[in-house]
């Protein structure tokens, strides 16, 4: 074989033809291998089964009260709102940026103005992340004037991070870095007293 | 000794190698203070791995246990409460070295050609820090470490589409939980010190190919005497090696008084809400990053919707503007659609998108500076009168928003973050013209 005959034009797009195949080829087998490992971050089997839903006997909370339940590692609010709370609600609706709560998480028995089921609308049961970055705001449950929430304010939850204001269904203010409403979880109520967050499934609706 | 040196050389460069790099490596002759970050930026370096590899003795990247192993070092480990310290402490330094660093170089004009790739490199080396700093700081698995991953990763949350697939997949979980930890630890202690080794290793044969800049700004390679040898350049070793010494000294005394006697720098290097376990039900009242990302996050924090109308206005402003530059028409009409298109962004997309792209991008415009300077000199010594101005409002606005980014948000934070974040972009995207601005002064052929 003689030195002259490889250098043809010929025989050189042949090569880098070859040559192009073999790289392509090399570079569909680089994508395959590396899939799994990029794969295995994902949440594995035993993080996707620990969601299960949480039980909450809300009889122990007087009129009122909260409390913070853990469900999936993320805090979820329950508050038994007292009927002055629950007429706040429409008082702040001019503040509010989604007061119908069109872009926000919610099933569809809580898309109301209370953002809770309507059997029971006083119970607002809450995940308690904010929709901007994703700290869990203070409770400002007192009627009045509060350095964060203002002069004239009906109570509501307080972003500690960024200043985000909500009202006390989750609802955002308007002009605060959070963008949504709070997420309300599925939920549904086993008896008079127990709540299941997580779960809606039996709910008769 | 010569003999075994004569085996090894015919087997492996080593007399080579440290002629090229270190006793025949010629440097300029007139380095001053700021050239003592680079070798402290190293020493920092082999600090963190050191320690950091005798923390891993004891420290288990458990969720259950991560924060008791922590204590564990603190109380029970012979020495442990040093090891840690010394690390805590280090980070700190190294991105008070870093950032003194990189102010020097802005300042000789140490990134302009034909050192571009030192400085790009060293642009990535700093992206690669603040991520082994981020995932360090969740590993004691205290209160503010959970918050202040939480909050970060939900950054990327803004992400149109993508976002809550990526924020899951980052942390393995629906939440900040055991598999984050585990996985932080693993990039902290494995995956990013690789690559900052690598990095670093890359930034110094950039730079020994290209040969080291100085306070002059001027090309020691200009001048050779018959031999080759720069007339103004002097042998890395002993000359520098020694000098660097001398910092060395002084960087023990700074960084050891800060371990011995003032550790957690009252709350700023090791913070107070630290001092108790993760609570996923409870945000820290007060939830800032530690001392190095707030003017990042002073940025990010910074984003209103008030703030995107003047951005909006201003984008406006420069879009007209770009037809009184004197360029060509082919230039006016691309600027003008980039800023029309950027005009027509900032009303479509909310505030929280803007404030995570502009904090990204507040990183990302330090790699474009040797492009954007267009003086024709390098050192600040020769600059022109505007240019200094420039880096002075600079600083003020850089310190200004990591000291905003340190405290809770009122009203008036909020304007001073804004004021300081268009200070900071400005610097930038006005610098091909006021670099291009004024008299500079005559440049000496020789060092000074």
């Amino acid at each position: 074989m003689s030195s002259n005959e490889d250098s043809t034009n010929e025989n050189r797009s042949r090569r880098r033809f070859i040559t192009g195949l073999t790289s392509a080829a090399w570079a569909v087998g680089a994508g395959f291998s590396v899939t799994p490992f990029v794969l295995s971050m994902n949440p594995s089997a035993r993080a996707k089964n620990a969601g299960a839903p949480v039980e909450f006997d809300f009889s122990k909370l007087q009129l009122g009260q909260m409390v913070k339940v853990e469900w999936r590692g993320q805090p979820v609010v329950v508050l038994r709102r007292t009927p002055e709370m629950m007429s706040g609600l429409s008082d702040v609706t001019n503040l509010l940026a989604d007061p119908d709560s069109v872009g926000s998480v919610q099933p569809t028995y809580a898309l109301n103005a209370a953002r809770a089921d309507t059997d029971r609308n006083d119970v607002l049961v809450m995940l308690s992340v904010c929709t901007h970055l994703g700290c869990s705001p203070v409770e400002k449950l007192a009627v009045g004037p509060d350095p964060e929430m203002g002069e004239d304010s009906k109570g509501g939850f307080f972003c500690p991070c960024h200043g985000s204001k909500f009202d006390l269904a989750g609802r955002v203010y308007k002009n605060v870095p959070a963008n949504k409403n709070m997420d309300i979880p599925p939920y549904q109520f086993l008896n008079e007293n127990v709540i299941l967050i997580g779960d809606d499934s039996a709910r008769v609706s | 000794m010569s003999n075994f040196m004569e085996w090894v050389d015919r087997r492996f460069p080593a007399t080579k190698v440290w002629n090229e790099h270190l006793a025949e490596y010629w440097t300029p002759k007139n380095f001053n203070f700021w050239y003592y970050f680079g070798s402290l930026a190293m020493l920092v370096l082999v600090i963190q791995i050191v320690t950091g590899i005798f923390l891993t003795m004891h420290y288990k990247p458990d969720a259950s246990l991560a924060f008791a192993s922590v204590e564990y070092i603190m109380r029970d480990v012979p020495w442990g409460w040093l090891m840690r310290y010394l690390h805590s402490t280090g980070a700190s330094a190294f991105f008070v070295i870093v950032y003194l660093h990189m102010f020097r170089g802005l300042i000789y004009g140490s990134s302009r050609e034909p050192r571009e790739l030192v400085w790009l490199i060293g642009c990535v080396i700093f992206v690669t820090l603040m991520a082994e700093a981020f995932m360090g700081y969740l590993l004691p698995w205290g209160n503010m470490s959970y918050w202040g991953a939480q909050v970060i990763i939900s950054l990327f949350d803004v992400i149109p589409y993508l976002g809550p697939i990526l924020t899951e997949w980052i942390r393995g979980d629906f939440v900040v939980s055991d598999a984050t930890l585990n996985r932080f630890f693993a990039f902290h202690v494995i995956a990013l010190p690789l690559v900052l080794c690598a990095l670093v290793f890359l930034h110094i044969v950039a730079l020994h190919k290209v040969g080291s800049n100085n306070p002059d700004g001027i090309e020691i390679k200009d001048n050779k005497d018959e031999n080759g040898k720069p007339l103004d350049g002097i042998a890395f070793h002993p000359y520098y090696t020694v000098k660097d010494l001398v910092g060395v000294v002084v960087f023990f005394m700074v960084y050891l008084g800060v371990v011995f006697f003032w550790p957690d720098g009252s709350g700023v290097l090791l913070e107070k809400d630290n001092f108790a376990p993760a609570n996923s039900l409870q945000t820290p009242p007060d939830i800032v990053p530690l001392w190095y990302f707030t003017p990042f996050y002073s940025i990010l924090r910074a984003s209103t919707s008030d703030f995107l109308l003047i951005l909006t206005v201003i984008t406006g402003v420069a879009a007209v503007a770009t037809f009184f530059i004197d360029t060509k028409r082919s230039n006016k009409i691309s600027a003008f659609i980039c800023y029309a298109l950027l005009a027509v962004g900032l009303s479509i997309f909310d505030a929280k998108f803007w404030g995570v792209v502009m904090m990204g991008s507040a990183i990302v415009v330090l790699f474009l500076l040797p492009w954007l300077d267009k003086s024709p000199v390098k050192s600040i010594r020769y600059r022109s009168m505007p240019f200094k101005i420039a880096v002075g409002i600079f600083v003020i606005a850089f310190i200004s928003l990591g000291y905003l980014g340190m405290h809770p948000v009122s009203e008036l934070s909020t304007i001073q973050a804004q004021l300081c974040t268009i200070l900071y972009f400005s610097f930038f995207a006005l610098m091909p013209f006021y670099t291009a601005w004024g008299k500079t002064k005559p440049v000496p052929t020789r060092l000074t």
